[in-house]
């Protein structure tokens, strides 16, 4: 089947049923996305589909053919960091880094509906996004700080 | 004996980055040196930890695991200081297994106990003097001028009207001779080290480059699930394979010490085919297992007075006349380590050679146990340490569980295997922070101060049945009772005893982020917080009456206390409770600020103190106290692993809850200016928590909570 991750069309050869998270690691070599639970219970798998942030490894593959799915790998576009990529190095965010990217994958389709969310909007955006680590208070910190970077007129 | 050994088998390698610095093993004889006490401190071979390029960069090779407590950061510091080099040259890379990178006070390659930082403070920066030292000299050659002439300075050697780049310098630098000795700066002196550093690993780690173990790939690699036993130390008994091996992707089904192994093309195809298998199980034992009756058999353990680990004066009788009397029994649960990467390991066997990449916390034990099944020596085995996603413990086994059971797998399929475990697998994996039981009776005089102080401790030795069994001692496994034998609240009690029982299961045990910590600082905390109480004191005037002789447990108190502003009105429904504990050589005291409502415990606000001695980077400090109050807190208020006719009733963050962003307080941390050696920092900020949060749930309700996690009647 056909499928669109990060804007390039990818064809491959998989189950129906199988989870696009293990189509994304296993099958195309794309591994920034991360297995946590497979239970859409931590977030480490989030990607986005049609620009909303989304569990993939509760999402068959076959519910994304014909859908935009970005990845991690693909948030970054014409060279330089999206926002929440900066803010999250600017405010020391990760440790040991692994829950990181399904983070930054909620955060990012969240500035996107909400250009300037509460605390409020943070914690349901993102309580569905586990850390063990423990890096939440720096999380609220730089999604606000990723909008303010990302607001139009913003200095870049 | 001494560096010029190492350096004598240095080689050199030609990389597309130029000449740099080549590894060094270091000899047995010197990793012999390092563990005889007494022994003159030798310098570290500086390339086994160096390399410059021609092109500048700086490669700082970690001899420990960066497993998010930011040492990919600290060690560079260390070196950059000395080296005087750019820091934005800097790179980093995770070391092999070698004798080597043998833990500088442990003697063998391992991160875990809070000691990165602190063991290798002396290493990491005379590599960075050496290094500057042989640049120096190397200047001073070309230039014919006398090396103290010569001065670096931001990847630069200088003399008078000459200047050369370190990169520059490299090859004849690598050249010379290392100095027998090297002087380090004074720490008033210091650019880099005591300054908030911003962590290096943060844009690998936010693009989704940077390699943990289980992104690992390799031509040929298989992915393998393990079906393992339901209850632990159960064994297969026989198992049909047809219906796996019929399921599309799966490529073989062997039997493995642990379980039946389904290796696959991926990870999809190896959980559907191991859905398939049909074994049938010999449960054993464990089998019957069942952690309420665990729970009663440990409190009737605690009832009696088991083996002595601390005793002073006549406790029987000082409590008999003591004014006043506090009993209390306390219960802890299992706890998973519930890292978010679960476990996995990668092994690919050769003739005479195994490659394994992992995410571990303990190389030397891994390289000797996958020697050990592949029947090759432990030289031959090579070892990549990637990323961790997370460690807090469970990746330091002594029984190097998930390694030698990749590598059997690897050894039975004959093809290169990555061994995932499932969530599930993970939660059901055993090696938890054991289960305990305390009970203490403790009399107070009339002062209201304690007069004598009687405990007694039950649960699990994690030394016990591991090659660290030897450190105990008199059936003592220190890890059980540190924080009360040594703690200083029992030290100033006249009439004191501590007693042990160490009863086993066939459940795995394993430290977990703090280890003995994790029980005792609770008890302790929240028994002087119920002690302040029967004597009519404040909890913070009263600890500061038993913590008078103990300095730096009172700087830190002090400091928390004025930073949360103790005493001070909050709003309606809002108490605090304040606890200060000290573990890995370091200090830590938090007050809590906690709120009850429809019987949920919320907690908004935590001030915390650490006194580490002397702080390295205070960003990472900072970030490592957020990070263990996070960890406490899920443990205080939700962790708990349970048995039922010897199955472990928990499978995922459904029933395993952990701390959400929702549930997050306000953390703020200070650090207490302290010239003192320096101490842990990633384990002493989790103890304190459980027991600051139960101290205010006390001020707002008068509960006094003694069982874990948390809950209220």
């Amino acid at each position: 089947m056909k499928l669109k991750i990060n804007g390039t069309v990818r064809d491959v050869e998989a189950p129906q049923d199988m989870p696009l998270l293990w189509v994304l690691r296993d099958l195309l070599g794309m591994t920034g996305t991360k297995y946590g639970c497979g239970v859409a219970q931590c977030g480490a798998c989030t990607v986005h589909i049609d620009g909303e942030a989304v569990r993939s490894c509760s999402t068959n593959v076959s519910e994304v053919k014909g859908r935009a799915v970005t990845t991690i790998e693909g948030l970054s576009t014409g060279g330089s960091l999206h926002p929440v990529q900066r803010a999250w190095i600017e405010a020391d965010v990760v440790q040991c880094g692994y829950c990181q990217p399904g983070q930054i994958m909620a955060a990012a389709a969240l500035i996107r509906i909400k250009p300037k969310p509460s605390d409020g909007d943070i914690d349901e955006a993102l309580s569905g996004n586990l850390c063990r680590c423990g890096t939440y208070q720096r999380i609220r910190e730089a999604v606000h700080h990723a909008a303010a970077i990302a607001a139009p007129g913003a200095k870049s | 004996m001494s560096a010029r050994a190492g350096v004598s088998r240095r080689r050199f390698l030609t990389t597309s980055a130029g000449l740099v610095i080549g590894f060094t093993v270091l000899p047995k004889e010197r990793l012999l040196a390092l563990q005889q006490p007494g022994a003159a401190p030798a310098l570290p071979p500086p390339n086994a930890f160096l390399r410059i390029g021609e092109d500048d960069t700086v490669t700082v090779i970690l001899a420990h695991s960066e497993m998010g407590q930011g040492i990919w950061t600290t060690l560079p510091m260390m070196v950059a200081e000395e080296l005087e080099c750019d820091w934005s040259k800097i790179r980093v890379e995770a070391a092999p297994a070698a004798p080597v990178y043998a833990h500088p006070a442990y003697g063998m390659q391992m991160t875990g106990g809070s000691s990165t930082t602190w063991s290798e403070l002396d290493r990491y920066r005379q590599v960075g003097a050496m290094a500057r030292e042989m640049l120096i000299a190397a200047a001073a050659a070309q230039w014919k001028v006398d090396p103290s002439a010569c001065r670096a300075e931001n990847g630069f050697v200088t003399s008078g009207s000459h200047k050369a780049s370190y990169g520059s310098l490299a090859k004849a630098a690598q050249a010379r001779k290392p100095p027998a000795s090297v002087k380090l700066k004074d720490r008033k002196d210091w650019k880099i080290l005591g300054k908030p550093t911003k962590r290096l690993d943060s844009p690998e780690k936010v693009t989704g480059k940077a390699q943990f173990g289980i992104d690992v790939r390799e031509p040929g690699m298989k992915v393998a699930l393990v079906a393992r036993a339901p209850a632990f130390g159960g064994k297969v008994k026989s198992f049909r394979a047809e219906k796996a091996k019929a399921m599309p992707g799966v490529r073989a089904v062997v039997e493995v010490p642990s379980g039946v192994a389904v290796v696959a093309d991926h990870f999809w195809a190896a959980k559907v085919g191991r859905e398939a298998l049909e074994i049938d199980w010999d449960l054993g034992p464990g089998a019957s297992l069942d952690s309420v009756k665990m729970r009663a058999d440990y409190r009737a353990l605690a009832a009696t007075e088991g083996l002595q680990a601390a005793a002073a004066g006549d406790v029987a009788s000082a409590l008999a006349s003591a004014k006043t009397r506090v009993d209390a029994e306390y219960e802890f649960p299992f706890l998973a380590h519930a890292m978010m990467e679960p476990l996995n390991c990668s092994a690919r066997l050769g003739p005479d050679s195994v490659e394994i990449w992992a995410g571990t916390q303990f190389q030397t034990g891994d390289q000797m146990a996958a020697a050990k099944i592949a029947g090759v020596k432990p030289e031959q085995v090579t070892l990549h340490t990637s990323f961790l996603g997370g460690g807090f413990g469970r990746r330091a086994n002594p029984n190097s569980d998930f390694v030698s059971e990749a590598v059997h797998v690897a050894k039975a399929a004959g093809v290169p295997v990555k061994v995932v475990w499932t969530r599930e697998d993970d939660m059901h994996g055993g090696y938890y922070r054991p289960m305990w039981a305390h009970k203490l009776s403790v009399g107070l005089g009339a002062d209201g101060a304690p007069v004598a102080w009687k405990q007694t401790i039950v649960g699990q030795s994690i030394m016990d049945g591991t090659p660290f069994a030897m450190m105990i001692k008199d059936g003592i496994d220190e890890a059980s009772v540190e924080g009360v034998a040594d703690s200083v609240y029992v030290a100033a009690t006249p009439h004191h005893w501590v007693g042990l029982h160490s009863p086993r299961s066939a459940v795995p045990v394993l430290w977990w982020r703090s280890v003995g910590h994790t029980h005792t600082g609770y008890v302790m905390e929240t028994m002087v917080d119920a002690l302040a109480h029967a004597a009519g004191q404040d909890p913070l005037a009263y600890r500061r009456q038993l913590l008078k002789a103990s300095p730096r447990h009172l700087g830190a108190l002090e400091l928390a206390a004025a930073k949360a502003g103790w005493g001070s009105p909050l709003p309606a429904g809002r108490l605090r409770g304040l606890a200060v504990h000290a573990s890995f050589g370091s200090y830590v005291a938090q007050v809590a600020e906690v709120s009850v409502e429809n019987g949920r415990i919320r907690v908004h606000r935590v001030v915390c103190a650490i006194d580490c001695g002397i702080c390295v980077n205070p960003a990472g400090v900072a970030a490592q106290i957020e990070s263990a109050i996070v960890y406490g807190l899920s443990a205080a208020l939700y962790g708990e692993v349970t048995l039922k006719d010897g199955r472990v009733q928990q499978s995922n963050f459904d029933d395993y809850e952990v701390l959400r962003l929702d549930a997050m307080p306000k953390v703020e941390v200070h650090i207490v200016s302290s010239g003192e050696k320096s101490g842990g920092v990633g384990e002493p900020g989790v103890p304190p928590i459980a027991p600051a949060v139960a101290n205010a749930v006390f001020a707002a309700t008068g509960q006094r909570l003694r069982r874990l996690p948390l809950k209220l009647a």
